[in-house]
């Protein structure tokens, strides 16, 4: 059965924006709300640096960014077609090349994280 | 009963003697109950009977009057002058070839419907001296996909169709989900060959125009999105070895 590739990049794709859909928004409130000097007790650093410590909060984490980097490279490269570029196949190497970049540090940075 | 005086820009070209599409301005006297396609009816039959046109119901029924009014993709039976300013521009479908004025060679889209398998396909038997049953529930699920007309304004509203004239587009995507999700279908994984290769639903980059356009209410962009995730799971599920997706 003929099942092109994109199907794989689209999962990611459509999995990512669906998360980041309801993630950025509450991300770009809580930013605000730290902007105008209200920090709740949660966001202190200690917590969220705690929170990134522990294995649970770093598969949260993991998650939410190696989806998000994928359905940011899988938009961009429809960004193109949409503006007429017709490179599909070097667009696509070099923003899935930048998503996989980000996938490894995000992985290796989290890890590091004790 | 008022009369409206409409100025109609309508394209022309003749391929045998034009060199390129060129407008032509007629002045209608519009009754403000009338229709564009009335107006259009009014110049074929009192100022030129040379300009070239497809219709026929004048009711929303059979699709053959769809064409660009003001740069929107539009059913000219069902787009009111009362709903228009006094200038209004006729073109051709958008992402056709013309065939002469407001007609457009259909063939391309013609071969894609045939392409999906538009028919219920069976691998069982169908019932022996008794009717297939389903349920209201069973027919609510592709109901919305069976109004469509064809009359391809989706395919001119799609940016998509307009730089790739290979991807399978709008229409015929919803007419194969409109099987797909038929109780009394069994062609799914058969289709699926065609709908999620490259030309399938994956060129679509959810713009909505299809949906935005549709005179019926159909709402293409909705079938092509859930064919996606149909796609993708059916990737997995064969990367995985699970048993094939069937319906």
């Amino acid at each position: 059965m003929a099942i092109a590739k994109k199907a794989v990049v689209w999962g990611l794709f459509a999995a990512g924006g669906t998360l980041s859909s309801f993630i950025f928004p509450a991300l770009i409130a809580l930013f605000l709300l730290v902007a105008l000097g209200f920090t709740p007790d949660g966001l202190q650093y200690e917590h969220i640096y705690a929170f990134a410590a522990s294995w649970l909060g770093k598969a949260a984490l993991f998650i939410v960014l190696f989806l998000s980097l994928w359905h940011a490279a899988h938009r961009l490269r429809v960004v193109f077609h949409d503006f007429g570029v017709r490179k599909d196949g070097l667009i696509a190497t070099a923003v899935y090349l930048v998503a996989t970049a980000g996938t490894v540090m995000t992985a290796f940075y989290l890890y590091s994280i004790n | 009963m008022t009369i409206r005086q409409l100025e109609l820009e309508v394209m022309r070209y003749d391929p045998e003697k034009d060199e390129a599409p060129w407008f032509q301005n007629y002045s209608v006297p519009c009754e403000e109950d009338w229709a564009i396609l009335d107006a259009i009816n009014y110049v074929k039959e009192n100022i030129d009977t040379t300009l070239s046109y497809r219709w026929s119901c004048h009711m929303m029924v059979c699709g053959s009057c769809g064409m660009m009014v003001n740069g929107e993709p539009s059913l000219t039976c069902k787009t009111f002058i009362r709903d228009l300013p006094d200038k209004v521009r006729i073109e051709p479908l958008e992402n056709f070839p013309i065939e002469r004025d407001l007609v457009v060679v259909l063939d391309d889209v013609m071969q894609k419907l045939h392409k999906v398998q538009p028919y219920i396909i069976r691998k069982d038997a169908p019932p022996q001296d008794k009717e297939f049953k389903q349920s209201p529930g069973a027919l609510e699920k592709f109901k919305q996909y069976t109004m469509c007309i064809n009359c391809m304004c989706c395919y001119a509203a799609c940016p998509q169709y307009g730089l790739n004239q290979n991807f399978i587009g709008p229409a015929a995507l919803a007419l194969a989900h409109r099987y797909n999700l038929d109780s009394r279908d069994q062609g799914k994984s058969q289709r699926l060959d065609i709908l999620a290769d490259h030309d399938g639903v994956w060129d679509c980059s959810f713009v909505g125009a299809c949906s935005e356009v549709c005179p019926k209410h159909v709402d293409p962009a909705a079938a092509i999105q859930q064919m996606k995730i149909d796609g993708a799971m059916e990737w997995w599920k064969q990367k995985l070895g699970f048993p094939g997706g069937e319906s």
